[in-house]
């Protein structure tokens, strides 16, 4: 154990090592650690925001399908509600229709029953005209009661 | 094992003998035989297998992180990448906890030490008569394979990061901000007569602390390895005693190689923490 010439040789091996170490292993082993740090920071904020964006999108599609049942559900009261003026208005115009008809059926009624106590009128006039003159053919002067007759068919 | 290692002395010693190449009294080159012969060779010697092993094991950290740090991209690392990476993370983690100022050279000195002193460390783990056993096969005759039980290894590095840490306060401070530190502190005084009293015990006392800190980082690694070495040589010594002894040592060998992972492991550590704190402390002002 003593202290010779080793102790030199041992500081020059020292020295070379420390060199090597410094310039060639050192520097790429930080670097690609470095490296790999920055790109595992960027992968965490992408995922974050990936995150974020598909939150907004289920957001997004709540939205959207609450918004859409909220307008099937207007659609379909509309519709009822159109159901209901449909058959209201059905029952209306049949109703209209039904009461037209009638009034139609009515005055056509009254019309031929007019004509037919024209007619009938008529026809008894001319029968008491007829029997009156058969009965009274020659004392009765056609022509003076023809007036006559003619106020009686009127008050007829 | 060599003709001393009959006895229990003998195998000890040869087993804290490093393989020394240097030159003889008598002027001519050649290895040691023998922990006299090397000490008579003095400071222009070196062990071999101190050299052998730190740089085989400091060329395998860098070759293995060489081929990381190649593969390294922002994709998904793979298994070995993987362990690379997470090598280098804690590192760079105990860096920034404890450096707060810029310097591209912490981060990667504080690396290379920690992987480096720890695979040094581990060798420990290796049963102590294997790769001498080998080695003897091969005709060398003295291998100890863990370079951190060489105080010329620990302070080898330790040198290195307290050359270091005074470029850095001079280079930081300049010089006459680190000769201040040095010698206007930690007594202080208002009137210039006082102080100029001061300089040489302020001085004494943070000289000392400047000093202390290089030894002391490479003693504590040195000395908790050397003793966890000596208890595995001693531990070892219990095989040559019989069946019994034999599997006493066995499972005794096993409980200190699990407790000896801590020590492996924290060493490296504290060396490498110690390592920034002090280079720290050269970059920040007091």
């Amino acid at each position: 154990m003593n202290i010779n010439l080793t102790l030199i040789g041992q500081s020059i091996a020292f020295i070379i090592f420390v060199w090597f170490c410094m310039k060639f292993i050192w520097p790429l082993i930080i670097s690609a650690l470095d490296e790999r740090k920055t790109r595992i920071a960027d992968g965490l904020a992408a995922a974050e925001e990936g995150q974020k964006e598909k939150a907004r999108a289920q957001e997004h599609v709540a939205q959207a399908m609450s918004e859409a049942k909220e307008q099937a559900q207007e659609i379909i009261r509309r519709a009822e509600r159109r159901e209901v003026e449909m058959i209201e208005e059905a029952k209306n115009s049949a109703r209209v229709e039904g009461e037209r008809i009638l009034v139609a059926a009515k005055s056509e009624i009254e019309k031929e029953a007019n004509i037919a106590r024209e007619a009938l009128r008529g026809q008894v006039a001319a029968l008491a005209v007829a029997g009156a003159a058969k009965i009274l053919s020659r004392e009765v002067d056609q022509s003076a009661h023809a007036r006559m007759l003619d106020d009686l068919t009127a008050e007829l | 094992m060599s003709s001393e290692a009959l006895t229990t002395t003998g195998y000890i010693k040869h087993h804290l003998q490093n393989l020394t190449f240097g030159q003889h009294p008598d002027g001519s080159w050649g290895l040691a035989h023998g922990a006299a012969e090397a000490r008579e060779m003095g400071f222009w010697a070196i062990h071999l297998d101190t050299m052998f092993w730190s740089v085989f094991l400091g060329a395998l950290f860098l070759w293995v992180f060489r081929k990381a740090a190649v593969k390294a991209t922002a994709e998904t690392p793979s298994g070995f990448l993987n362990f690379v990476e997470w090598v280098i993370e804690f590192v760079d983690e105990n860096v920034r906890s404890t450096f707060s100022h810029k310097n591209d050279l912490v981060a990667p000195l504080a690396l290379t030490l920690f992987v480096w002193v720890l695979l040094m460390n581990t060798m420990d783990l290796v049963p102590v008569d294997w790769i001498p056993q080998i080695a003897h096969l091969l005709g060398i005759e003295y291998m100890k394979v863990v370079p951190t039980t060489d105080p010329n290894a620990t302070f080898g590095m330790s040198l290195g990061v307290f050359v270091l840490t005074l470029f850095y306060s001079i280079k930081v401070k300049g010089i006459g901000g680190f000769a201040a530190e040095l010698t206007m502190q930690p007594f202080q005084a208002n009137s210039p007569i006082l102080k100029i009293l001061f300089i040489p015990v302020n001085f004494f006392l943070e000289f000392v602390s400047l000093i202390s800190k290089p030894v002391s980082l490479s003693l504590r690694l040195f000395g908790n390895l050397f003793a966890g070495e000596m208890i595995f040589i001693l531990i070892a010594l219990l095989f040559s005693g019989g069946v019994v002894f034999a599997l006493v040592g066995g499972v005794v060998q096993w409980a200190w190689a699990v407790f000896h992972i801590l020590i492996v492991l924290l060493q490296a550590f504290i060396f490498m923490v110690l390592t920034i704190v002090y280079l720290e402390m050269a970059h920040s002002h007091h």
